[in-house]
Parts: C-alpha cells; structure tokens; sequence
C-alpha cells in the first residue's frame, strides 16, 4: 500500500514532464518542485550539501591544519588570524571545526550505509521467508532493539578498540534493527503481490526474486529510513566523542571540541558555542532533509516521527 | 486481554536470555584475552598459577556454555559478581545507583509530558497560526541540539548571568528532597528536551488526524463546546498512539542520562558505567549493561500493557 501510494507520486510527478525532455530540464523541474513545496527541505538540502563539500574539500578550505598548534597564541579570542579564536593548546578553532564536518559527514554517511545494507538484507530475508526463519530473526531484533543506543555504543567501543571504522560499524548495527522492522513489512506485503507469484511461475530463484523484485520495490523505505536517522547518528557520534569514545586524537571531532572547551568555559565560552552551533546545524538540516523527503516518498507517514 | 498479556509475557523470555547470553560472553570478545587486558605490560612478570587463577575468576577455564550457564546462575540468584577495583557486590553498588538514574528518567519523561501534550494539542487546533509555527520550529530546533551541550551552555551561563553552579554533593531524596531536586531539576529538563521535541510533534500529528474525523465534525455540529469537542472527544483519541512514543523514548532518556550525569556529577548508573570503564572493571560493565537493557524491556512490556488495557481495539486484533 504504502509503495502503492510511493509509486503513484512518483509517476504523477513525472507524468507532469514531457517524456522526451533531456535528463538535466527533467531533474531541474523536479528539483524546483522539491524547492516550492517542500521550503524547509531545500534548506535542510543545501546545509547538508554544504556540510559535504565542506567535509570532502576541508584541507582546502580550512586556513591551517588541524593539529596546527602555537603554545603563545593560546586561548585567543576572535581575531582576523583566527575567526572563532583558538583553543588551550593554540590551535585554531576555524580550521579544526571546518575538519570536523569531515568525521561528522563520513560517520552519518558511513554508517548510513553499513545499516542500511544489514537492515535491507535482515528485512528482505525476514519479511520474503517468513516463518521460523522470521520469528527466529525478529526475536534477535528484539534483542538487538533492547540496549539503549548510547550504552550499547560505549559498551562496544569499549571492548573493541575506538577506531573510526568500528564506530562506523557499531552505528550502522544500531541503526540496521529499526528500519529492517520497517523493510520486513513492506517485503511482506511485496511477497503477496501478483508479479511474485508470476516470477515464482517462470522458475525465479529465491535470490533472485530477493534482488530482482523485493529489494527494488523497497528502496523509498531504505532511503527514508537513512535520512531520517542520520541526523541522530550524527548526534551519538558527537556524545561519543564528548564521552572520549569517539574519533581518535587529534583528528577533530565536533564532541571533543565541546569536551575540551570544558575546562576553559567560564573565561572562554565562545570555544563551547561554535562546535555546538555546528552539531545543531547539520544535526537540523538532515533531519529537515527527511522528514520533506519521507513526505515525497511515503504520504501515508506524513507529519509523524 | 489474559490471552493478549500471556503472548506480550511470552516474548520477553527469549529477549532476556539474548540479552544474558551477548552480555555474559561480552568478556570474551576482548582483544587477546581479558586477563593480557588486565595486565597490560606486567603480563609477562606473572607466575602461571595465578594467571590461572585469574583466568578461572572469569571462567575462561569453562566453555562457553558452562560459562553462560554459572553467570545466569549467578544473575537469578542476585549475584552479579564483584567489582575488580573495589571488591564489593556489585548488587549492592546498583542498588545505591539504579534509583538515581531512574529518578532523573522519569523526572525528564514528565518535564517532556507536561509540556508536550498541551503544546502539541494547542498547535494541533490553531493549526498553521503563530503559535503552532513557533512551537513547530522550536521542536525541530530540540530535536536538532545535543543534550550535552545544553548543559554546558546551562552551567556556563548560569555562573556567569546568575551565579549559579550545579551542587557538588548529591543528597538522597528521603534524606533531603530539596538537595536532592537542587541537584536534578537542571539536568531534568535538559534531558527532557529532546522527548520534548518528539513528543510534541506526534501529539500534534495524531491530534491533526483526529480532528479531521467524522465524529469529531458530528460533534461540532451538535453544538459542544470547543473544550468539550477537543478534550472529550479528539484528544482521548488522539492521545492513544502518543503512549507507544513514549515508550520509545525510554531508551534514548536512559542514554541520555550518562551523559548528564557524568556533566552534573550524579552518581547514577551512568557514572558507574563510564568510571567502569576507564579502570577496565568488565564485571561492572556488564552489569550496568544488563540492567539498564532490562530496564528497557520492562517499560516496553509496561507501555504495550497499558495500550492494551486503554485500547481494546489492540486485545483482539
């Protein structure tokens, strides 16, 4: 139903174009029609496109290094040399929160696609077999669901090493259980469709109706599940660091930031505002990015969370 | 309903084994071997039979299995083992602990309740007025700001605009309930913030919905009040789904907790868990990890009985 319903917004808004127009005119008009009626979207689209360039291009942009540091020019407030000033060991602060939209954007993104990949794979697999195999999974999912996100973050970092790849992976698990909840039910009623049925007539493998017919019909629920969790990912990611779990030194993480500003707060507050501004921003902008495009791709969950 | 509760019971059985099992061979998956871990460099200076010694205090003489089974053993009987740093039962820390966080818990869940529920509803009726703009925008902003954060800020300006600096000492709340709330009324309400944020938006969507049904027009066009119409009739209703969201944000408040409490000094089971592991105390980890996943399937359990006892339309389906 809920694909039903996803699909039909998708051909009415491209049966509006002509069928021939060039791809770039096409996505342009889609692309202006997102902007019209979906305001807040496009807001929350350009700070998350801006957060990607600037994560990708950081040593171009940033004026120095992120472990640059001057023992004489401590603690600065904001100057021209250093805009958002320096922080205890001399380092600026500028260039270390430009860095830091690097660790931001690559653990959203990074462990985005670790959970969405398990989450397909669980859901499609639970949903489609049904069953013992079913149960069976969704009891571990249950499981999975019981730790509290944070404590089960630093539970694993803790046992494992805190390296950028396992938090990515930690993340992408954590996130992984809710949205295969999500993709199960919709395999599910994929499964009773009639084209299954027909590809089950012509001698379609399992894998291959897994593939071929289920995981394609359940891509808006992948993406909706991804933009509207990756904003809270960003925000473990931030408590982690802040909690010393997180990126390690002296790579620039927007939590530590905040850690580090603790000792200097009340003779340098501005140290503790600009990380914090930053994790808003882009925590604000992908959550706006999905809640529009859950609009666009789901209308049946429009207005919840 | 007995039907209904018997099948909920039923499936926390197998969720709280799964969750005994990952946590009571969590040990295991140390890199090397928990006792290397232990000693670190000084590994090579110890003698076989206490290294023997110390392998069996954390059963690695046992399989797997046996292992699982003596600590559940263990678990049922109340006995989680004892610290590595302190000696004590690790029983008796929790039970000093567990009330504090579960205090501010249910102290940022009712910060969140109380203004959720009627700015949800008020937004809800004066849809896409002033009000409802303001109060949208501003969850969005709460959802979007990290909890710690706000405690720094909280901390920092509150010393420098009114002086004011979270109390040192935590006070047991029969001891003294003033101390006590001096200490947690700050952190309640910063953790409150982001359940805020959700609740609001979900009480104002379902509220939307249910304003827009039929009986809800019958009900104006007999001439009830608005009072009567939104309390009596759409609210009751609308409320039902908003429970399940609350119970949904039990894990992420209890998330939240350790890092307001490790901010303010509390000495919940936050603290305990982040002090735990920066000595390498796993037999304290465990346990924090394990009761406060317990937590969370109890509430669940709580929560999905409550909705069943309000709405019967759950019991038979």
């Amino acid at each position: 139903m809920q694909l039903q319903n996803a699909a039909n917004n998708l051909s009415e808004s491209a049966s509006l174009m002509a069928p021939t127009a060039p791809w770039p005119r096409r996505a342009a008009k889609s692309l202006r029609r997102f902007v019209k009626t979906k305001p807040l979207g496009a807001v929350g689209a350009g700070i998350v496109l801006l957060m990607v360039l600037i994560g990708v291009f950081s040593p171009l942009i940033a004026p120095m290094r992120y472990d640059d540091f001057n023992v004489r020019d401590r603690l600065l407030g904001p100057s021209w040399d250093h805009p958002m000033g320096t922080d205890e060991q001399g380092r600026d602060v500028f260039s270390r929160l430009i860095y830091g939209a690097r660790t931001s954007v690559l653990i959203g993104f990074g462990s985005m696609l670790v959970g969405m990949m398990l989450a397909t794979l669980i859901g499609v697999t639970s949903g489609y077999f049904g069953g013992w195999i079913d149960i069976i999974v969704q009891r571990i999912i249950d499981i999975w669901l019981s730790f509290p996100n944070l404590i089960f973050v630093v539970f694993v970092i803790a046992i494992f090493d805190r390296s950028t790849l396992n938090i990515i992976l930690v993340l992408g698990i954590l996130v992984a259980a809710g949205t295969s909840r999500l993709i199960r039910s919709s395999a599910i009623s994929i499964r009773e469709m009639q084209y299954i049925e027909s590809a089950r007539c012509i001698g379609a493998s399992h894998w291959r109706i897994l593939w071929r017919y289920i995981t394609p019909n359940v891509i808006p629920i992948i993406i909706i599940g991804a933009s509207v969790q990756i904003g809270a990912v960003i925000l473990t990611e931030a408590s982690l660091s802040f909690l010393g779990f997180g990126v390690p030194p002296p790579f620039p993480s927007w939590g530590r930031m905040l850690q580090e500003s603790q000792t200097q707060m009340i003779n340098h507050p501005t140290l503790a505002i600009f990380p914090g501004i930053a994790v808003t921003l882009v925590v604000f902008g992908f959550n706006m990015l999905g809640d529009a495009l859950r609009d666009v791709l789901d209308p049946r969950m429009r207005g919840s969370r | 309903m007995t039907t209904y509760l018997l099948k909920r019971m039923a499936l926390v059985i197998p969720t709280l084994l799964g969750i005994t099992l990952i946590v009571s061979l969590s040990v295991r998956f140390l890199p090397g071997n928990i006792v290397d871990q232990l000693l670190g460099d000084e590994a090579s200076f110890v003698n076989p039979e206490t290294r023997a010694a110390m392998e069996a205090r954390f059963s690695l003489d046992q399989s797997p299995i046996e292992q699982y089974v003596t600590w559940t053993g263990d678990l049922v009987q109340g006995d989680l083992g004892r610290s590595l740093i302190s000696g004590r039962a690790i029983t008796e820390d929790l039970k000093a602990r567990l009330p504090v966080t579960m205090q501010l818990g249910l102290m940022g869940l009712l910060v969140a309740v109380i203004i959720a529920i009627p700015v949800g509803v008020i937004s809800a009726i004066r849809q896409d007025g002033p009000i409802d703009y303001i109060t949208r925008s501003f969850a969005v902003v709460l959802l979007a700001t990290p909890n710690f954060w706000i405690a720094l800020l909280a901390i920092t300006y509150g010393f420098i605009l009114f002086d004011w600096t979270p109390p040192l000492s935590y006070s047991k709340p029969w001891d003294d309930l003033g101390g006590n709330m001096r200490s947690l009324w700050v952190p309640a309400i910063i953790l409150g913030t982001h359940a805020t944020g959700s609740i609001m938006r979900v009480m104002r969507a379902t509220m939307l919905e249910t304003l827009r049904q039929d009986y809800i027009r019958t009900a104006w066009s007999k001439g009830l009040r608005e009072r009567s119409v939104v309390m009596r009739h759409a609210f009751r209703n609308a409320f039902i789904p908003v429970i399940t969201v609350i119970g949904l944000q039990i894990p992420s408040l209890v998330g939240g907790t350790v890092i307001l409490e490790r901010i303010f000094s509390i000495p919940g089971m936050g603290n305990y868990l982040l002090n735990s592991i920066q000595q390498r105390d796993y037999p304290v980890v465990q346990a924090v990890v394990l009761v406060t996943a317990f937590v969370v399937v109890v509430t669940n359990l709580i929560v999905d009985v409550t909705y069943a006892i309000i709405d019967p339309r759950i019991r038979y389906s």
